[in-house]
């Protein structure tokens, strides 16, 4: 049913963009039927596609690897990754596989005796007149191929792979940062073997190399693998790293006085299988096994990546990537990635404050402070209040600021920030949610240019009013000498500007990995965010206090979760096809900008 | 008694044989080239052949082995590269001749070297190549200027150019110079090279140079030998080339000897005329063995194939009389030197490069030597060749240092066995046999040297023996 009416609203969505003329971004033709190979997987007859999708998304033969994931058989691997260039250089995913026999003559299927196609196999020791062990990463799948990855030649080819890359490995897991998160010690304990027979002495090669700005290089830790150089001239478009030496020797490298440095490298760390790269930032800070993850979003810019937010008892230790193929593939960028410090900074503003209070001695109070502003609000003058409001702030929040604003006629208005792009997944709209100040009636164009109607309001006496939030109205045109003529400043902020100094009410509000919400990206990709530490000291999620707000003023009530909240929103407003909190998912869903 | 028959190396070391265009051409050189551009194709029952799809049928039906090394057979090799994709078709000669024991392309190239580009041009016109590289090994500085003069003059006489001998035919050769690295001669890393990346060989499937070659075109890559016998099929004709030599083993091959006997150096024989005895004790040939010493061992196709024990018998498959396959026993000295025999008694003829060891050689310091050069040679790539090259050159190390242990035999058997198989190129194939070879024909020698090893040690004050490995408490 549910898909169903999903459907027909896909039709009617793609009859309002053809009126309207504007490109659908959805195929409306039914998906060709997808041809399929049979094969066997451990003597398990299962059918795979026949082509699959390459790191570019373009359509080759499936591979063994994904013919045996789709059997529900994961085969180790260090240099391949999904999203790269496949280089087959590691021959962990080495598998004993079988072919049908052929006659040459007669091109037939040789048959055995009871009938069934006879299969040609490899053989250990190596044979070099049958076929070999063959690299589950690269090599296509065949109709009648069969597949062992379980079995105890590929076990043995596992085990030599893995002796092979471990001789010369410093095995110091107890000081390195990858232990916990390690191919190397997760194959061990998976495939490899108690001991070893090396009784050479190791090849020594460079350690604690500064190969860039955020990246740590250890050479000896390295195996190889290639994925780091791949990334870096493929994805990030830089020819920044590749091998020097040769054999045993060879080492990654930068070339000679160049640093490794550009705006996606500590993707690397992420996709070094072992602790041979590490981030500057986050080694020796903290035990992987000890970091909750939290899916959240990142708020750097319009892209909005997906994120995962590693933090240990309400610190923030680290963000990693996210796959979500509609936003940001398996990256992020550097700048966004290490943009997470100012979370935890000292000056956080985490108690109720503001001039009001400071004036009688008095400590602020959430309850006073809601109180007030509830009657300050509910008496106000139509015309008289304006709101300030940011586009850094979550859907939910603005919705109920635009609440805010319809009861009391206010004038709105968020601020621009406009940055420079790469093309890539920095985006030039340096505001996380723009799209969303947009779609929940909060702003409707272009932002700030409402800003010296404000201006102008509070100078002729119309504007006695002024609520912002998240933004610092000094430095929009808006200079202290205008807000001290206010009769009221009610502002909310997490860290101290000059506007802040100014509130009447200066109410604490959390950042976005302290609370959950939904924003639109820059692409009109509606993703939701999870909690992952809590806000300081009294300091509260926006929406929360919000809430109470709008229930006192205009006496609208049904918001006390996010879900109910959010729910609310999609109903009111248009643009979110009266989605459910639940039906957003970890990657988000398209709407309608 | 056999004796040498020579094709390839006719005019080389003749009296007043020059390197220069003018003395190739006035015996003979590039007449073969004008005839083939001047061919019509021909009709054979309802198939009619074009004047290139004839001679790459005469390839085909000539026998004709790549003198590389692995000896497949060249037409078959032309005949799988990618004509319909509309990409240009390439052509490489692998000039990269740095398998130890082997300098035969070497004598082409300084002294012949016009017969090569002949060779050459005439395999370009018959695949359709119009560019063509000549990839030479770094060491050869002598050999590159050579060949560059010689394209020069080859310019100049209008067998290169946009009007190959007046025709439309339009054909460029480039030599470029590789910097040093064993693993250039292997193809898809010598197309790496050559395109200006590290020589890394690729992974097959999906990169075979007949399909995805250079700048990923498709691409044949053939040796210097290999090339200039295509002169000679083209200049007589595949029936009288492949009544050379013996059947599935046509023509002549250029033999290296070198190793402990009286005349080292390059030969030119039909192949499996004459045995490896014949070959190393023939006055025509090596002339035998230094005074006073006996054969131990022979490595009989560069030195990654494996080597053979003076002595061993071998069962090998000879057609009888009635045409069947009839087992023989032959001994290794009565092995005919060709493709199929030495594969038969599980090794092979490589590149042709015949190593003598007589019984003054120390076997384990010969090995030793072989793993060295590998485990400096290898790339690096892929893990089982990057880290067991160096494994076992580093175990035989100490074997010949003083080190050794008893079980280093059954050691070494097993990290070659890790080894091949297992890795891109048959690099790996390269560095393990050696080991494994002599580890099955000679592992006593390493046993009784590793025990020797221990003994001393023990007998040392304290008994110490470093590298023992201890049993493990928990065991």
């Amino acid at each position: 049913m549910a898909a169903k009416k999903k459907a027909n609203k896909k039709t009617a969505a793609e009859k309002k963009a053809a009126e309207k003329a504007v490109a659908v971004t959805e195929a409306p033709a039914e998906p060709p039927p997808v041809e399929m190979v049979k094969i066997k997987v451990d003597g398990k007859e299962v059918e795979v596609p026949k082509m699959t999708k390459d790191w570019e998304g373009n359509p080759r033969p499936t591979t063994m690897l994904e013919a045996c994931e789709i059997a529900g058989h994961d085969v180790p691997h260090y240099c391949y990754h999904k999203k790269l260039p496949v280089a087959g250089n590691c021959r962990m995913c080495l598998v004993e596989f079988g072919m049908p026999a052929m006659d040459r003559a007669t091109r037939q299927p040789i048959l055995n005796e009871d009938g069934t196609p006879r299969i040609d196999k490899m053989r250990l020791p190596y044979d070099p007149s049958l076929p070999r062990g063959a690299i589950a990463c690269a090599t296509p799948i065949a109709p009648g191929m069969e597949i062992y990855p379980s079995s105890d030649w590929t076990k043995q080819m596992r085990e030599g792979i893995l002796e092979s890359l471990l001789i010369n490995h410093p095995l110091d897991c107890p000081i390195c940062d990858q232990a916990g998160e390690c191919k190397l010690q997760e194959y061990s304990v998976e495939h490899g073997q108690a001991e070893s027979q090396f009784a050479e002495v190791k090849v020594h090669k460079p350690k604690n190399v500064d190969l860039g700005p955020r990246i740590n290089f250890d050479a000896e830790r390295c195996v190889l693998c290639t994925r780091c150089i791949r990334f870096t001239k493929e994805i990030a478009d830089d020819d920044a790293l590749g091998i020097v030496n040769r054999g045993s020797y060879n080492t990654i490298s930068t070339f000679p006085g160049k640093k490794f440095d550009n705006n996606y490298t500590l993707n690397t760390v992420d996709i070094c299988p072992v602790g041979a790269l590490t981030s500057k930032d986050f080694r020796f800070q903290m035990r992987v096994w000890f970091l909750k993850e939290t899916k959240s979003i990142c708020t750097d810019c319009g892209t909005g990546c997906n994120i995962l937010v590693g933090s240990r008892e309400e610190k923030i230790y680290r963000f990693e990537p996210r796959e979500n193929d509609a936003v940001n593939s398996s990256w992020m960028c550097d700048s966004g990635r290490l943009n997470y410090k100012w979370v935890g900074r000292e000056d956080r503003l985490a108690q109720v404050s503001g001039t009001r209070f400071t004036d009688r001695n008095q400590l602020g109070s959430w309850k006073v402070a809601i109180h007030e502003i509830s009657e300050i609000l509910r008496d106000a003058e139509q015309g008289s209040v304006a709101i300030v409001g940011s586009a850094k702030s979550t859907n939910e929040e603005l919705y109920l600021l635009s609440q805010l604003a319809a009861k009391t006629g206010a004038i709105t208005d968020a601020v621009q920030r406009l940055g420079s792009g790469d093309g890539f997944l920095s985006c030039e709209d340096k505001n996380p949610n723009s799209n969303g100040c947009r779609l929940t009636g909060f702003c409707f164009t272009e932002f700030g240019i409402n800003t010296s109607k404000i201006e102008e309001g509070i100078k002729n006496g119309a504007i006695k009013t002024l609520i912002v939030f998240r933004e610092d109205v000094t430095k929009q045109g808006i200079p202290v000498k205008l807000l001290k003529k206010l009769d009221h400043l009610i502002v909310s902020d997490l860290l101290p500007t000059k506007t802040t100094e100014h509130a009447t009410y200066l109410l604490p509000g959390a950042a976005v990995m302290e609370k959950r919400g939904t924003m639109v990206n820059f692409k009109g990709r509606l993703q939701k965010f999870m909690k992952a530490v809590e806000a300081p000291g009294d300091a509260r999620p926006e929406w929360e206090f919000l809430h109470e707000l709008v229930f006192n003023v205009t006496g609208n009530n049904g918001y006390s979760t996010i879900e109910g909240l959010f729910n609310q929103m999609a109903t009111d407003s248009k643009a979110f096809k009266e989605l459910k909190w639940a039906e957003i998912g970890d990657t988000g869903v398209e709407v309608d900008i | 008694m056999p004796k040498e028959h020579r094709l390839i190396l006719k005019h080389i070391d003749a009296e007043g044989y020059t390197r220069d265009i003018k003395c190739y051409m006035k015996n003979g050189g590039y007449k073969t080239l004008e005839k083939v551009l001047k061919s019509r194709g021909k009709k054979e029952g309802d198939k009619k052949y074009s004047p290139q799809e004839w001679l790459r049928q005469e390839v085909l039906a000539s026998g004709l082995r790549g003198r590389g090394g692995a000896g497949f057979s060249c037409g078959l090799k032309w005949s799988f590269v990618d004509r319909r994709s509309g990409k240009p078709i390439y052509l490489i000669c692998n000039a990269d001749e740095s398998e130890p024991g082997t300098f035969k392309d070497k004598q082409i190239i300084y002294k012949d070297p016009h017969q090569l580009i002949e060779g050459m041009i005439i395999s370009c016109w018959a695949n359709d190549v119009n560019l063509a590289y000549i990839y030479i090994r770094g060491e050869f500085v002598e050999g590159a200027q050579i060949l560059e003069e010689a394209l020069v003059e080859a310019r100049k006489k209008n067998f290169l150019g946009n009007k190959v001998c007046g025709t439309d035919f339009k054909l460029d050769i480039h030599v470029h110079r590789g910097a040093g690295a064993y693993i250039c001669g292997e193809e898809t890393g010598l197309i790496e090279s050559l395109e200006g990346k590290r020589a890394y060989p690729r992974i097959k499937p999906p990169y075979f140079p007949a399909v995805l070659g250079l700048y990923m075109c498709p691409t044949i890559v053939n040796n210097v030998e290999t090339l200039c016998n295509v002169k000679h099929i083209a200049k007589m004709g595949s029936a009288k080339f492949a009544a050379l030599g013996t059947p599935r083993n046509t023509g002549t091959r250029i033999v290296s000897l070198s190793g402990q006997i009286k005349n080292p150096g390059y030969y030119e024989v039909e192949v499996g005329h004459a045995t490896l005895g014949e070959l190393i004790f023939d006055k025509n040939f090596g002339g035998g063995l230094l005074d006073g010493h006996e054969l131990q061992a022979i490595i009989p196709g560069g030195s990654s194939s494996k080597v053979l024990r003076a002595g061993e018998k071998f069962k090998v498959k000879k057609p009888g009389p009635d045409g069947k396959p009839v087992e023989t026993e032959v001994d290794l000295l009565d092995l005919p030197y060709d493709f199929d025999s030495l594969m038969a008694a599980g090794t092979m003829s490589g590149s042709g490069a015949i190593i003598v060891m007589d019984d003054s050689t120390d076997i384990v310091e010969a090995l030793a030597n072989v793993a060295e050069f590998y485990a400096h040679e290898s790339c690096g790539q892929c893990t089982p060749c990057r880290e067991g090259s160096l494994w076992m050159s580093k175990a035989l190390h100490r074997l010949t240092h003083g080190e050794g242990r008893k079980e280093d035999r059954a050691y070494l058997q097993r990290i070659a066995t890790n080894i091949q198989g297992r890795t891109i190129c048959a690099f790996g194939e390269a560095c393990a046999w050696p080991v494994l070879s002599f580890m099955d024909k000679f592992g006593d020698e390493f046993e009784a040297r590793g025990e020797a090893h221990e003994k001393a040690k023990e007998t040392e004050v304290g008994g110490f023996v470093p590298h023992k490995v201890a049993a493990s408490p928990d065991s």
